[in-house]
Protein backbone atom coordinates (compact mmCIF):
# COMPACT_ATOMS: atom_id res chain seq x y z
CA UNK A 1 0.00 0.00 0.00
CA UNK A 2 1.61 3.26 -1.08
CA UNK A 3 -0.96 5.79 0.09
CA UNK A 4 -0.36 5.26 3.77
CA UNK A 5 0.67 8.40 5.64
CA UNK A 6 4.32 8.97 6.46
CA UNK A 7 5.08 8.48 10.15
CA UNK A 8 7.08 11.21 11.85
CA UNK A 9 8.58 11.31 15.34
CA UNK A 10 8.77 14.78 16.86
CA UNK A 11 11.16 14.86 19.79
CA UNK A 12 12.34 17.56 22.12
CA UNK A 13 15.82 16.58 23.30
CA UNK A 14 17.84 18.47 25.87
CA UNK A 15 17.07 20.13 29.11
CA UNK A 16 15.17 23.25 28.16
CA UNK A 17 11.60 23.07 29.33
CA UNK A 18 9.70 24.65 26.46
CA UNK A 19 7.86 22.38 24.11
CA UNK A 20 5.30 24.79 22.73
CA UNK A 21 7.08 25.00 19.39
CA UNK A 22 7.43 21.22 19.14
CA UNK A 23 3.76 20.76 19.95
CA UNK A 24 2.69 23.32 17.37
CA UNK A 25 4.84 21.51 14.80
CA UNK A 26 3.39 18.12 15.78
CA UNK A 27 -0.17 19.37 15.41
CA UNK A 28 0.67 21.19 12.19
CA UNK A 29 2.17 18.06 10.64
CA UNK A 30 -0.89 16.08 11.69
CA UNK A 31 -2.98 18.62 9.82
CA UNK A 32 -0.69 18.14 6.83
CA UNK A 33 -1.67 14.46 6.81
CA UNK A 34 1.23 12.84 8.66
CA UNK A 35 1.00 10.32 11.47
CA UNK A 36 2.94 12.16 14.16
CA UNK A 37 4.33 10.52 17.27
CA UNK A 38 5.03 13.12 19.90
CA UNK A 39 7.34 12.06 22.71
CA UNK A 40 7.47 15.07 25.01
CA UNK A 41 10.20 17.00 26.78
CA UNK A 42 13.74 16.18 27.89
CA UNK A 43 14.37 13.26 25.59
CA UNK A 44 17.78 11.65 25.66
CA UNK A 45 19.22 10.36 22.37
CA UNK A 46 18.59 6.82 23.60
CA UNK A 47 14.93 7.60 24.31
CA UNK A 48 14.51 9.19 20.88
CA UNK A 49 16.07 6.30 19.02
CA UNK A 50 14.19 3.64 21.00
CA UNK A 51 10.92 5.44 20.25
CA UNK A 52 11.85 5.79 16.57
CA UNK A 53 12.67 2.09 16.40
CA UNK A 54 9.55 0.84 18.18
CA UNK A 55 7.33 3.17 16.17
CA UNK A 56 9.11 2.34 12.90
CA UNK A 57 8.98 5.97 11.80
CA UNK A 58 10.06 7.31 8.43
CA UNK A 59 11.26 10.63 9.85
CA UNK A 60 12.81 11.86 13.10
CA UNK A 61 12.40 15.59 13.70
CA UNK A 62 14.16 17.20 16.63
CA UNK A 63 13.44 20.63 18.00
CA UNK A 64 16.41 22.03 19.90
CA UNK A 65 16.60 25.44 21.50
CA UNK A 66 19.12 24.70 24.23
CA UNK A 67 22.17 25.08 22.02
CA UNK A 68 23.20 21.49 22.69
CA UNK A 69 22.56 20.36 19.11
CA UNK A 70 26.21 19.56 18.40
CA UNK A 71 26.31 16.96 21.13
CA UNK A 72 22.74 15.63 20.89
CA UNK A 73 22.20 15.32 17.15
CA UNK A 74 25.35 13.35 16.19
CA UNK A 75 24.61 10.97 19.05
CA UNK A 76 21.09 10.37 17.70
CA UNK A 77 22.50 9.79 14.22
CA UNK A 78 25.07 7.31 15.56
CA UNK A 79 22.47 5.41 17.55
CA UNK A 80 20.08 5.29 14.60
CA UNK A 81 22.79 3.76 12.42
CA UNK A 82 23.89 1.37 15.14
CA UNK A 83 20.33 0.11 15.50
CA UNK A 84 19.70 -0.42 11.81
CA UNK A 85 17.80 2.81 11.18
CA UNK A 86 20.36 4.73 9.15
CA UNK A 87 17.80 5.20 6.38
CA UNK A 88 15.48 7.35 8.50
CA UNK A 89 15.20 10.98 7.40
CA UNK A 90 16.49 13.24 10.18
CA UNK A 91 15.60 16.91 10.49
CA UNK A 92 16.52 19.50 13.10
CA UNK A 93 14.75 22.72 13.97
CA UNK A 94 16.12 25.52 16.13
CA UNK A 95 18.49 28.44 16.19
CA UNK A 96 21.60 26.89 14.68
CA UNK A 97 24.71 28.81 13.50
CA UNK A 98 25.71 28.36 9.86
CA UNK A 99 28.95 26.52 10.66
CA UNK A 100 27.02 24.02 12.74
CA UNK A 101 24.42 23.59 10.01
CA UNK A 102 27.15 22.52 7.64
CA UNK A 103 28.59 20.06 10.15
CA UNK A 104 25.17 18.61 10.89
CA UNK A 105 24.54 18.07 7.19
CA UNK A 106 27.85 16.30 6.82
CA UNK A 107 26.97 14.15 9.82
CA UNK A 108 23.75 13.08 8.09
CA UNK A 109 21.00 15.56 8.94
CA UNK A 110 18.83 15.97 5.85
CA UNK A 111 17.09 19.21 6.76
CA UNK A 112 17.88 22.04 9.14
CA UNK A 113 15.07 24.50 9.78
CA UNK A 114 15.67 27.87 11.34
CA UNK A 115 13.21 30.21 13.03
CA UNK A 116 10.50 31.41 10.69
CA UNK A 117 10.26 28.13 8.77
CA UNK A 118 6.60 27.41 8.14
CA UNK A 119 4.99 24.07 8.87
CA UNK A 120 4.08 23.82 5.20
CA UNK A 121 7.77 24.10 4.31
CA UNK A 122 8.68 21.32 6.74
CA UNK A 123 5.83 19.18 5.39
CA UNK A 124 6.88 19.73 1.77
CA UNK A 125 10.47 18.89 2.64
CA UNK A 126 9.44 15.64 4.28
CA UNK A 127 7.16 14.66 1.41
CA UNK A 128 9.95 15.32 -1.08
CA UNK A 129 12.66 13.47 0.81
CA UNK A 130 11.26 10.65 2.94
CA UNK A 131 10.71 7.19 1.59
CA UNK A 132 7.87 5.28 3.22
CA UNK A 133 9.14 1.98 4.45
CA UNK A 134 7.71 -1.26 3.23
CA UNK A 135 8.00 -4.55 5.03
CA UNK B 1 18.84 -6.17 11.23
CA UNK B 2 17.03 -8.66 9.11
CA UNK B 3 17.59 -8.60 5.40
CA UNK B 4 14.60 -7.21 3.54
CA UNK B 5 15.40 -8.94 0.28
CA UNK B 6 13.52 -11.90 -1.11
CA UNK B 7 9.92 -12.84 -1.77
CA UNK B 8 7.17 -11.73 0.62
CA UNK B 9 7.13 -15.23 2.09
CA UNK B 10 10.88 -15.16 2.69
CA UNK B 11 10.79 -11.67 4.18
CA UNK B 12 7.83 -12.67 6.34
CA UNK B 13 9.65 -15.71 7.64
CA UNK B 14 12.77 -13.69 8.37
CA UNK B 15 10.85 -10.94 10.17
CA UNK B 16 8.69 -13.38 12.12
CA UNK B 17 11.64 -15.47 13.27
CA UNK B 18 13.71 -12.42 14.16
CA UNK B 19 10.78 -10.95 16.12
CA UNK B 20 10.50 -14.17 18.09
CA UNK B 21 14.22 -14.10 18.74
CA UNK B 22 13.98 -10.65 20.34
CA UNK B 23 14.93 -8.40 17.41
CA UNK B 24 12.89 -5.27 18.20
CA UNK B 25 13.59 -3.65 14.86
CA UNK B 26 12.15 -6.66 13.05
CA UNK B 27 9.16 -6.63 15.40
CA UNK B 28 8.53 -2.94 14.68
CA UNK B 29 8.73 -3.55 10.94
CA UNK B 30 6.34 -6.45 11.17
CA UNK B 31 3.85 -4.24 13.01
CA UNK B 32 4.09 -1.72 10.17
CA UNK B 33 3.31 -4.50 7.71
CA UNK B 34 0.32 -5.49 9.83
CA UNK B 35 -0.94 -1.90 9.85
CA UNK B 36 -0.56 -1.75 6.07
CA UNK B 37 -2.21 -5.14 5.46
CA UNK B 38 0.66 -6.28 3.25
CA UNK B 39 1.36 -9.73 1.87
CA UNK B 40 4.32 -9.95 4.25
CA UNK B 41 2.00 -9.38 7.19
CA UNK B 42 -0.31 -12.15 6.07
CA UNK B 43 2.52 -14.62 5.62
CA UNK B 44 4.06 -13.67 8.95
CA UNK B 45 0.74 -14.03 10.75
CA UNK B 46 0.28 -17.48 9.28
CA UNK B 47 3.55 -18.38 10.90
CA UNK B 48 3.07 -16.54 14.20
CA UNK B 49 -0.59 -17.08 15.00
CA UNK B 50 -0.14 -20.69 16.15
CA UNK B 51 2.68 -19.49 18.42
CA UNK B 52 0.53 -16.80 20.04
CA UNK B 53 -2.15 -17.21 22.69
CA UNK B 54 0.05 -17.11 25.75
CA UNK B 55 -0.22 -13.38 26.45
CA UNK B 56 -2.95 -11.71 28.46
CA UNK B 57 -4.58 -9.18 26.15
CA UNK B 58 -6.00 -6.27 28.13
CA UNK B 59 -8.08 -3.49 26.53
CA UNK B 60 -8.12 -0.12 28.23
CA UNK B 61 -10.67 2.39 27.05
CA UNK B 62 -12.49 5.45 28.33
CA UNK B 63 -13.05 9.11 27.59
CA UNK B 64 -10.15 11.36 26.53
CA UNK B 65 -8.25 12.71 29.53
CA UNK B 66 -9.47 10.06 31.97
CA UNK B 67 -5.86 9.01 32.51
CA UNK B 68 -5.58 5.89 30.33
CA UNK B 69 -2.00 6.49 29.23
CA UNK B 70 -0.92 7.47 32.73
CA UNK B 71 -2.54 4.32 34.08
CA UNK B 72 -0.81 2.22 31.39
CA UNK B 73 2.50 3.72 32.58
CA UNK B 74 1.64 2.84 36.19
CA UNK B 75 0.72 -0.70 35.10
CA UNK B 76 4.03 -1.04 33.24
CA UNK B 77 5.94 0.00 36.37
CA UNK B 78 4.07 -2.46 38.55
CA UNK B 79 4.25 -5.36 36.09
CA UNK B 80 7.96 -4.83 35.40
CA UNK B 81 8.69 -4.80 39.13
CA UNK B 82 7.04 -8.21 39.23
CA UNK B 83 9.25 -9.39 36.36
CA UNK B 84 6.51 -9.51 33.75
CA UNK B 85 7.10 -8.17 30.23
CA UNK B 86 4.67 -5.67 28.71
CA UNK B 87 3.79 -4.52 25.20
CA UNK B 88 1.52 -1.55 24.60
CA UNK B 89 -0.50 -0.68 21.51
CA UNK B 90 -1.91 2.84 21.87
CA UNK B 91 -4.47 3.78 19.24
CA UNK B 92 -5.42 7.38 18.52
CA UNK B 93 -7.90 8.59 15.92
CA UNK B 94 -6.90 9.60 12.40
CA UNK B 95 -8.41 12.75 10.93
CA UNK B 96 -11.02 11.62 8.40
CA UNK B 97 -10.17 14.65 6.29
CA UNK B 98 -6.37 14.74 6.12
CA UNK B 99 -5.58 11.17 7.22
CA UNK B 100 -3.12 12.60 9.73
CA UNK B 101 -3.00 11.68 13.40
CA UNK B 102 -1.34 12.96 16.55
CA UNK B 103 -0.08 10.03 18.59
CA UNK B 104 0.83 11.43 22.00
CA UNK B 105 0.38 8.56 24.41
CA UNK B 106 4.10 7.81 24.73
CA UNK B 107 4.60 11.12 26.50
CA UNK B 108 3.18 9.49 29.64
CA UNK B 109 5.14 6.25 29.26
CA UNK B 110 8.74 7.35 29.66
CA UNK B 111 11.63 5.64 31.31
CA UNK B 112 11.78 2.29 29.54
CA UNK B 113 14.16 3.11 26.69
CA UNK B 114 16.76 0.74 28.16
CA UNK B 115 14.28 -1.96 29.11
CA UNK B 116 13.78 -4.70 26.54
CA UNK B 117 10.87 -5.98 28.61
CA UNK B 118 8.74 -3.04 27.47
CA UNK B 119 7.65 -2.30 23.91
CA UNK B 120 5.38 0.64 23.09
CA UNK B 121 3.75 1.20 19.74
CA UNK B 122 1.39 3.97 18.70
CA UNK B 123 -1.16 3.34 15.96
CA UNK B 124 -3.45 5.66 14.08
CA UNK B 125 -6.98 4.33 13.66
CA UNK B 126 -6.92 5.13 9.91
CA UNK B 127 -10.68 5.02 9.73
CA UNK B 128 -10.82 1.30 8.95
CA UNK B 129 -14.53 0.62 9.10
CA UNK B 130 -14.62 -2.40 11.38
CA UNK B 131 -11.06 -3.25 10.42
CA UNK B 132 -9.39 -1.50 13.32
CA UNK B 133 -10.22 -4.31 15.70
CA UNK B 134 -8.77 -6.82 13.23
CA UNK B 135 -5.61 -4.77 12.73
CA UNK B 136 -4.98 -4.23 16.41
CA UNK B 137 -5.71 -7.82 17.36
CA UNK B 138 -3.29 -8.93 14.65
CA UNK B 139 -0.73 -6.52 16.11
CA UNK B 140 -1.44 -8.00 19.53
CA UNK B 141 -0.96 -11.52 18.14
CA UNK B 142 2.45 -10.54 16.79
CA UNK B 143 3.48 -9.07 20.16
CA UNK B 144 2.07 -12.14 21.89
CA UNK B 145 4.12 -14.45 19.66
CA UNK B 146 7.16 -12.25 20.32
CA UNK B 147 6.85 -13.37 23.93
CA UNK B 148 5.34 -10.49 25.87
CA UNK B 149 3.42 -11.62 28.95
CA UNK B 150 0.85 -8.84 28.78
CA UNK B 151 -0.35 -6.76 25.85
CA UNK B 152 -2.14 -3.53 26.79
CA UNK B 153 -4.37 -1.99 24.11
CA UNK B 154 -5.25 1.65 24.79
CA UNK B 155 -8.07 3.22 22.79
CA UNK B 156 -10.19 6.33 23.17
CA UNK B 157 -13.66 5.17 24.15
CA UNK B 158 -15.62 7.53 21.98
CA UNK B 159 -15.69 5.86 18.57
CA UNK B 160 -17.48 2.58 17.93
CA UNK B 161 -14.47 0.89 16.33
CA UNK B 162 -12.19 2.02 19.16
CA UNK B 163 -14.57 0.49 21.69
CA UNK B 164 -14.60 -2.71 19.63
CA UNK B 165 -10.82 -2.89 19.93
CA UNK B 166 -10.95 -2.86 23.70
CA UNK B 167 -13.92 -5.22 23.74
CA UNK B 168 -11.95 -7.76 21.68
CA UNK B 169 -9.40 -8.16 24.50
CA UNK B 170 -9.36 -10.99 27.05
CA UNK B 171 -10.09 -8.42 29.72
CA UNK B 172 -11.62 -5.02 29.06
CA UNK B 173 -11.00 -2.16 31.47
CA UNK B 174 -13.20 0.91 31.19
CA UNK B 175 -11.69 4.00 32.74
CA UNK B 176 -13.68 6.82 34.21
CA UNK B 177 -12.64 10.02 35.96
CA UNK B 178 -14.59 11.63 38.80
CA UNK B 179 -17.26 13.89 37.41
CA UNK B 180 -18.08 17.43 38.27
CA UNK B 181 -21.65 16.92 37.17
CA UNK B 182 -23.97 14.11 38.10
CA UNK B 183 -23.71 11.95 35.08
CA UNK B 184 -20.94 9.44 34.57
CA UNK B 185 -19.34 9.86 31.14
CA UNK B 186 -19.01 6.17 30.45
CA UNK B 187 -22.77 5.79 30.48
CA UNK B 188 -23.17 8.29 27.70
CA UNK B 189 -20.61 6.51 25.59
CA UNK B 190 -22.28 3.14 26.23
CA UNK B 191 -18.98 1.82 27.48
CA UNK B 192 -20.13 0.01 30.56
CA UNK B 193 -21.58 -2.88 28.56
CA UNK B 194 -18.14 -3.95 27.40
CA UNK B 195 -16.41 -3.57 30.79
CA UNK B 196 -14.98 -6.50 32.70
CA UNK B 197 -13.41 -4.10 35.18
CA UNK B 198 -14.36 -0.48 35.77
CA UNK B 199 -11.72 1.86 37.11
CA UNK B 200 -12.43 5.29 38.54
CA UNK B 201 -9.09 7.02 38.07
CA UNK B 202 -7.89 10.27 39.65
CA UNK B 203 -8.66 8.88 43.07
CA UNK B 204 -6.89 11.91 44.50
CA UNK B 205 -9.67 14.14 43.22
CA UNK B 206 -12.80 14.88 45.21
CA UNK B 207 -15.75 12.88 43.96
CA UNK B 208 -13.87 9.67 43.14
CA UNK B 209 -15.56 7.74 45.92
CA UNK B 210 -18.93 9.14 44.98
CA UNK B 211 -18.48 8.24 41.29
CA UNK B 212 -17.45 4.71 42.26
CA UNK B 213 -20.48 4.39 44.53
CA UNK B 214 -22.76 5.64 41.74
CA UNK B 215 -21.33 3.10 39.35
CA UNK B 216 -21.68 0.25 41.83
CA UNK B 217 -25.28 1.20 42.48
CA UNK B 218 -26.00 1.27 38.76
CA UNK B 219 -24.45 -2.12 38.22
CA UNK B 220 -26.27 -3.83 41.08
CA UNK B 221 -28.89 -6.23 39.75
CA UNK B 222 -32.38 -4.71 39.93
CA UNK B 223 -34.05 -7.78 41.42
CA UNK B 224 -34.12 -11.28 40.02
CA UNK B 225 -32.62 -12.29 36.71
CA UNK B 226 -35.63 -13.18 34.60
CA UNK B 227 -36.38 -14.89 31.32
CA UNK B 228 -33.73 -16.55 29.22
CA UNK B 229 -31.30 -13.64 29.21
CA UNK B 230 -27.96 -14.54 30.75
CA UNK B 231 -27.16 -12.67 33.94
CA UNK B 232 -25.31 -9.50 33.01
CA UNK B 233 -21.63 -9.48 33.92
CA UNK B 234 -20.99 -7.63 37.12
CA UNK B 235 -17.70 -5.79 36.67
CA UNK B 236 -15.59 -4.89 39.68
CA UNK B 237 -15.37 -1.16 40.35
CA UNK B 238 -11.91 -0.06 41.50
CA UNK B 239 -10.36 3.31 42.29
CA UNK B 240 -6.84 4.20 41.13
CA UNK B 241 -4.59 7.23 41.25
CA UNK B 242 -2.45 6.66 38.19
CA UNK B 243 -0.09 9.53 38.97
CA UNK B 244 0.92 8.00 42.32
CA UNK B 245 0.30 4.32 41.60
CA UNK B 246 -2.31 4.00 44.34
CA UNK B 247 -4.74 1.21 43.56
CA UNK B 248 -2.59 -0.21 40.76
CA UNK B 249 -1.61 -3.43 42.63
CA UNK B 250 -5.32 -4.04 43.23
CA UNK B 251 -6.02 -3.48 39.54
CA UNK B 252 -3.31 -5.95 38.52
CA UNK B 253 -4.79 -8.48 40.95
CA UNK B 254 -8.24 -7.94 39.41
CA UNK B 255 -6.80 -8.41 35.90
CA UNK B 256 -5.15 -11.67 36.97
CA UNK B 257 -8.38 -12.87 38.63
CA UNK B 258 -10.39 -12.11 35.52
CA UNK B 259 -7.94 -13.98 33.36
CA UNK B 260 -7.89 -16.98 35.70
CA UNK B 261 -11.71 -17.07 35.66
CA UNK B 262 -11.68 -17.08 31.86
CA UNK B 263 -9.14 -19.88 31.81
CA UNK B 264 -11.63 -22.28 33.37
CA UNK B 265 -13.89 -22.01 30.33
CA UNK B 266 -13.03 -24.30 27.41
CA UNK B 267 -12.83 -21.29 25.09
CA UNK B 268 -13.43 -17.97 26.82
CA UNK B 269 -16.24 -15.97 25.24
CA UNK B 270 -13.94 -13.01 24.60
CA UNK B 271 -11.60 -15.18 22.56
CA UNK B 272 -14.49 -16.57 20.51
CA UNK B 273 -15.75 -13.06 19.81
CA UNK B 274 -12.24 -11.97 18.84
CA UNK B 275 -11.84 -14.94 16.51
CA UNK B 276 -15.17 -14.12 14.87
CA UNK B 277 -14.13 -10.48 14.31
CA UNK B 278 -10.78 -11.50 12.86
CA UNK B 279 -12.13 -14.13 10.51
CA UNK B 280 -14.99 -11.87 9.41
CA UNK B 281 -12.55 -9.06 8.56
CA UNK B 282 -10.40 -11.42 6.48
CA UNK B 283 -13.45 -12.91 4.77
CA UNK B 284 -14.76 -9.49 3.76
CA UNK B 285 -11.32 -8.50 2.48
CA UNK B 286 -10.98 -11.73 0.50
CA UNK B 287 -14.46 -11.49 -1.00
CA UNK B 288 -13.90 -7.91 -2.13
CA UNK B 289 -10.60 -8.95 -3.61
CA UNK B 290 -12.19 -11.75 -5.63
CA UNK B 291 -15.05 -9.52 -6.77
CA UNK B 292 -12.45 -7.10 -8.14
CA UNK B 293 -10.66 -9.87 -10.07
CA UNK B 294 -10.67 -9.69 -13.90
CA UNK B 295 -13.26 -12.45 -14.12
CA UNK B 296 -15.79 -10.72 -11.90
CA UNK B 297 -15.03 -7.03 -12.00
CA UNK B 298 -17.54 -6.42 -14.80
CA UNK B 299 -20.36 -8.03 -12.89
CA UNK B 300 -19.31 -6.27 -9.67
CA UNK B 301 -19.25 -2.88 -11.36
CA UNK B 302 -22.64 -3.48 -12.93
CA UNK B 303 -24.12 -4.44 -9.56
CA UNK B 304 -22.66 -1.39 -7.82
CA UNK B 305 -23.85 0.87 -10.66
CA UNK B 306 -27.31 -0.61 -10.37
CA UNK B 307 -27.45 0.08 -6.64
CA UNK B 308 -26.08 3.60 -7.16
CA UNK B 309 -28.89 4.31 -9.67
CA UNK B 310 -31.48 2.69 -7.40
CA UNK B 311 -32.27 0.21 -10.18
CA UNK B 312 -31.64 -2.67 -7.80
CA UNK B 313 -31.40 -2.81 -4.02
CA UNK B 314 -28.21 -3.73 -2.11
CA UNK B 315 -29.63 -7.11 -1.07
CA UNK B 316 -30.34 -8.18 -4.63
CA UNK B 317 -26.89 -6.98 -5.64
CA UNK B 318 -25.17 -8.90 -2.83
CA UNK B 319 -27.10 -12.09 -3.68
CA UNK B 320 -26.17 -11.74 -7.35
CA UNK B 321 -22.49 -11.29 -6.50
CA UNK B 322 -22.52 -14.26 -4.13
CA UNK B 323 -24.06 -16.34 -6.92
CA UNK B 324 -21.35 -15.11 -9.29
CA UNK B 325 -18.68 -16.13 -6.80
CA UNK B 326 -20.28 -19.56 -6.52
CA UNK B 327 -20.37 -20.02 -10.31
CA UNK B 328 -16.71 -19.09 -10.49
CA UNK B 329 -15.85 -21.77 -7.95
CA UNK B 330 -17.71 -24.63 -9.69
CA UNK B 331 -17.04 -24.30 -13.41
N1 LIG C 1 -4.90 14.26 39.55
C1 LIG C 1 -4.69 13.24 38.73
N2 LIG C 1 -4.42 13.47 37.44
C2 LIG C 1 -4.22 12.39 36.63
C3 LIG C 1 -4.28 11.07 37.11
N3 LIG C 1 -4.05 10.23 36.06
C4 LIG C 1 -3.86 11.03 34.98
N4 LIG C 1 -3.95 12.32 35.33
C5 LIG C 1 -3.77 13.48 34.43
O1 LIG C 1 -4.82 13.51 33.49
C6 LIG C 1 -4.36 14.05 32.24
C7 LIG C 1 -4.69 13.11 31.12
O2 LIG C 1 -3.96 11.91 31.30
P1 LIG C 1 -3.74 10.85 30.12
O3 LIG C 1 -3.09 9.67 30.74
O4 LIG C 1 -3.07 11.48 28.97
O5 LIG C 1 -5.26 10.54 29.71
P2 LIG C 1 -5.84 9.70 28.48
O6 LIG C 1 -6.26 10.68 27.45
O7 LIG C 1 -7.02 8.97 29.03
O8 LIG C 1 -4.76 8.77 28.00
C8 LIG C 1 -2.86 14.26 32.44
O9 LIG C 1 -2.64 15.62 32.73
C9 LIG C 1 -2.52 13.40 33.60
O10 LIG C 1 -1.40 13.84 34.34
C10 LIG C 1 -4.55 10.87 38.50
O11 LIG C 1 -4.63 9.75 39.00
N5 LIG C 1 -4.75 11.97 39.26
MG1 LIG D 1 -3.87 8.45 26.06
Amino acid sequence: MTDRPLKVLIAKPGLDGHDRGAKVLARGLRDEGFEVVYTGLRQTPDMIVTAALQEDVDVVGMSILSGAHMTLVPRVLDLLRARGMGDVLVTVGGIIPDDDVEQLRVAGVAGVFGPGTTIREVADFIRANATPREA
Amino acid sequence: MTDLAGSPAERAAALADASRAGDRRALARLLTAVENHTAVAEQALRRLYPLAGGAHLVGITGPPGAGKSTLVAALIAHLRAAGRTVAVVAVDPSSPITGGALLGDRVRMQGYAQDDGVFIRSMASRGHAGGLAATSTSAAAVLDAAGFDIVLLETVGTGQSEVEVAAAADTTVVLEAPEMGDEVQAIKAGLLEVADIIVVNKGDRPGAQRTAAQLRAMLAPAGEVHGDRPPAKRPDVLITTAVSGDGVPELVAALDRHRAAGATEATPAARRARAAAQVRAVLVERLWHRLASPALTGETDAALEGVARHDIDPYTAADALLAALGREETP
